[in-house]
């Protein structure tokens, strides 16, 4: 009673203070909450709708692949573990809710793969893939490893599952792992739409724990380790001093981590501008929040720097070999450059954009100085 | 005049302090800079007990040094949580080190018949007013500078983004309330000591610190500052309200107030008692009418460099968010790797390191420990870095140029800043 009794007091003081500053613009107030909806609907949940229908169809392969390991089935089951890794581009930045409590990211995407626990794993055949430990012999990195790292060819790693003596296992193995991918991505999805969506939406106050500060950190800690760090520098050896091309996404596919990378761009570039999944849509999001908080203070125009940087990385990858392997070991520089590129954005999403934004980092008392 | 008012604002803001350390340790994380372990949970306890001793005046000296020693070293501890009501609490305890403030409703009053006092002299009581003032005024003045004044910076970033603030929300918005907050704060801060030194003002004034004080606390993330700067506030008022409260006090507790009221005057036992810490006290007040000026000793723009930014009362005066990316370099072999931050540091240090440049080279050579032990015999380490200030864009922060192990932390000037590209006018 006492602070609400406060706070009128407070609006007339403010009243009686106006003659102190000179008026400026009278902008609209911006509608927050807006973004967060078009987040929700218009991207999140139909990245994970789209995602997990391959996910399903990536253990339908399976299956069909582990009753009859034929090259056929070999090869559409690569296909659908391909599309479904693509798909997972465009979730993979949202650990939150659900999600984060499964830590959803570890279970599906820890590369390099841990092919010695693998082989364990699969010559003991017991083993409990809810143990975090287990998160590097699982997910899409251990399946790349299943159906393209087992042998020198097809007819090699067919025989793992015909002729092997543990060829049973090897069967068993490859589908536990597609129906926990499945499984999870199903648990994520329906928190998504049966509550979860509307406890995202109506958080839509301010401070560390409203779902647009949490959104933006999660987005920046994806974009510059997930992404900058995981899928190009790391293999580059910008943090090692020499390049580690077995630290490339989709090592064993050889040919498909160029393709990873770039859906993973477009997917942050999207989330950014508020495109909606696959519909050249655009909604709100941070671009026209940064422009509403821009017409304030006339600064400079972020959103389009942001978006330009995002161009230029993109126009820099364009030159590398679809496997990024290949290409850090024949010509590292080209790497460092795109590396470069996705970097300058680091500076201006979470230097620029965060001050903007005002988005605090973790919530600790701190009074600016 | 009655001491009391002191051990009623101690008993206001010491119970909340003792509450705060707790919600503070999970962001405790600088191993490097000490280890923290299972005794810090046991300073926190002294320190604990030790404010409830000097709230109930128990033992008021060893109490009140303990709890000086106590805080000082738990605020030292981790400068990644430097707050200015941290700095603000511990030197006020280390005020209260030299005044009798168990002289009158304690229980050393109680016990000691000899202590017993119902006046103190004046000066004692002023010299807790005139720190309030020196906090007060010294915040307004530093105020006084063009980007506060005339770009509203940097409440022009922190307010639109309260916007689900019930009543203000909306009027978070408007670029007028920025400059009204502005302006209004500055005005506050520079005639608050003031307004609450002459009676005819002073009800007034207090209902200002209320206001003031709840707002900022609605606004920002400051923690227990308003309510202990509001607890303090009551310092000015004189004997008998603080009278009218402790009878209260006393009637819930069945506690005989009127023992206490015997009519003598405080003497300090000895004389050269007396003498001393009117000495230590005139010193401590002289430094604290330097200290904030010593920034002038430095060139360049303060908010920039921060040198001699922190202890001077700059209370919420910028937004400053930065980005440094480390470089280290094996000169034996010339390879060359860049640090991943988020391997040693948390969010939270990571921001607070990027922006501050006595953090970048604390973590500097942290690293170059660091990859000493990973056999690197003398790396070289340089930082690519960024900040933005109150709403400018990013501009290069540190020379990059410069390997950062080859300097030592000190007070000297840091010629290894690049300068600023702007100008902030004011004090």
């Amino acid at each position: 009673m006492k602070k609400y009794f406060a706070l009128i007091l407070t609006v007339f003081l403010v009243w009686s203070c106006t003659d102190n500053g000179p008026s400026g613009p009278d902008p609209d107030d911006f509608d927050r909450e807006a973004i967060l909806v078009n987040w929700a609907d218009n991207i999140i949940i139909p990245a994970f709708t789209h995602f997990s229908e391959t996910t399903a169809q990536l253990h339908t392969s399976a299956e069909d692949f582990s009753s009859a390991p034929t090259q056929q089935n070999l090869e559409e089951l690569r296909n659908s573990w391909e599309s479904a890794y693509l798909a997972f581009q465009h979730v993979s930045m949202f650990e939150m809710g659900e999600a984060m409590q499964l830590r959803f990211r570890d279970n599906l995407n820890i590369y390099p793969t841990d092919t010695t626990q693998i082989n364990e794993n699969i010559a003991e055949g017991n083993y409990n893939l809810e143990l975090p430990s287990l998160n590097d012999s699982q997910g899409f990195p251990a399946l790349d490893f299943l159906l393209n790292g087992l042998g020198e060819n097809d007819a090699e790693i067919l025989a793992h599952y015909t002729i092997n003596a543990d060829a049973e296992n090897y069967q068993v193995y490859l589908t536990d792992l597609t129906d926990r991918i499945d499984s999870l991505t199903s648990q994520v999805l329906e928190n998504w739409t049966s509550g979860y969506r509307d406890e995202f939406v109506s958080n839509s106050g301010n401070g560390a724990n409203s779902s647009l500060d949490m959104m933006v950190n999660d987005y920046i800690y994806y974009y510059e380790k997930h992404l900058r760090a995981g899928k190009i520098g790391i293999p580059a050896g910008v943090f090692s001093g020499s390049p580690l091309s077995s630290h490339v996404e989709a090592y064993y596919s050889e040919g498909l981590s160029k393709a990873l990378f770039n859906e993973a761009l477009t997917a942050s570039t999207n989330f950014f501008n508020g495109t909606h999944f696959e519909a050249e849509v655009d909604g709100q999001s941070l671009d026209d929040y940064l422009d509403y908080l821009n017409t304030m203070k006339d600064g400079a125009d972020l959103t389009s720097m942001i978006n330009s940087q995002f161009q230029t990385a993109r126009e820099e990858a364009e030159g590398l070999n679809a496997d990024f392997a290949a290409q850090v070991k024949n010509d590292n520089p080209k790497m460092l450059a795109t590396y470069d590129e996705l970097q300058r954005n680091v500076v201006n999403m979470k230097v620029d954009m965060l001050q903007a934004l005002n988005i605090n980092v973790d919530y600790v008392d701190a009074d600016g100085d | 005049m009655l001491w009391s008012i002191i051990r009623f604002g101690a008993n206001g803001w010491i119970s909340k302090l003792y509450i705060e350390p707790n919600f503070h340790f999970s962001y405790l994380g600088f191993e490097w800079v000490q280890p923290l372990g299972e005794w810090t949970y046991l300073i926190f306890a002294i320190c604990g007990f030790a404010s409830i001793f000097v709230a109930l005046g128990f033992k008021y000296r060893m109490s009140i040094i303990v709890f000086f020693l106590s805080f000082t070293y738990i605020e030292l501890m981790d400068k990644t949580t430097y707050l200015n009501h941290y700095y603000f609490i511990s030197i006020l305890s280390f005020l209260m080190i030299f005044l009798p403030a168990h002289a009158y409703y304690s229980i050393d009053a109680w016990r000691d018949e000899n202590l017993r006092s119902e006046e103190v002299p004046r000066w004692t009581i002023d010299s807790i007013k005139l720190l309030l003032g020196i906090v007060y005024f010294y915040a307004g003045l530093a105020k006084l500078n063009s980007d506060w004044l005339f770009e509203a910076m940097p409440l022009q970033i922190w307010l639109p983004a309260k916007y689900s603030i019930p009543l203000l929300g909306d009027l978070l918005q408007q670029t007028w309330t920025h400059y009204a907050f502005a302006w209004g704060g500055a005005i506050y801060d520079l005639t608050i000591p003031f307004l609450l030194l002459y009676k005819r003002t002073r009800i007034f004034a207090f209902a200002l610190v209320i206001i003031f004080h709840v707002l900022t606390r609605v606004l920002f993330p400051i923690g227990m500052f308003p309510y202990i700067m509001i607890a303090s506030a009551l310092i000015f008022f004189d004997a008998g309200l603080h009278n009218k409260i402790l009878a209260k006090i006393s009637e819930w507790l069945n506690i005989s107030k009127s023992a206490f009221d015997n009519g003598k005057f405080y003497q300090f036992p000895k004389t050269w008692l007396r003498k001393t810490s009117i000495g230590i006290i005139t010193l401590f007040f002289i430094l604290q009418l330097l200290i904030p000026f010593r920034y002038l000793l430095y060139p360049g723009e303060l908010f920039w460099t921060e040198e001699g930014y922190r202890f001077s009362w700059r209370v919420m005066l910028m937004e400053k968010a930065g980005y440094a990316n480390f470089k280290v370099v094996n000169p034996e072999n010339g390879q060359r790797f860049y640090v991943d931050n988020t391997e040693f540091l948390t969010r939270f240090q990571e921001k607070q390191m990027s922006a501050q440049p006595d953090f970048i080279l604390e973590y500097a050579h942290y690293l170059e420990d660091h990859y000493q032990q990973q056999g690197i015999d003398d790396p070289e380490i340089y930082v690519e870095s960024y900040v933005a200030l109150n709403g400018r864009r990013s501009q290069p922060y540190v020379d990059p140029e410069v390997d950062l192990t080859e300097i030592e932390p000190s007070l000297k000037h840091r010629t290894w800043l690049l300068s600023f590209n702007d100008e902030i006018k004011g004090l």
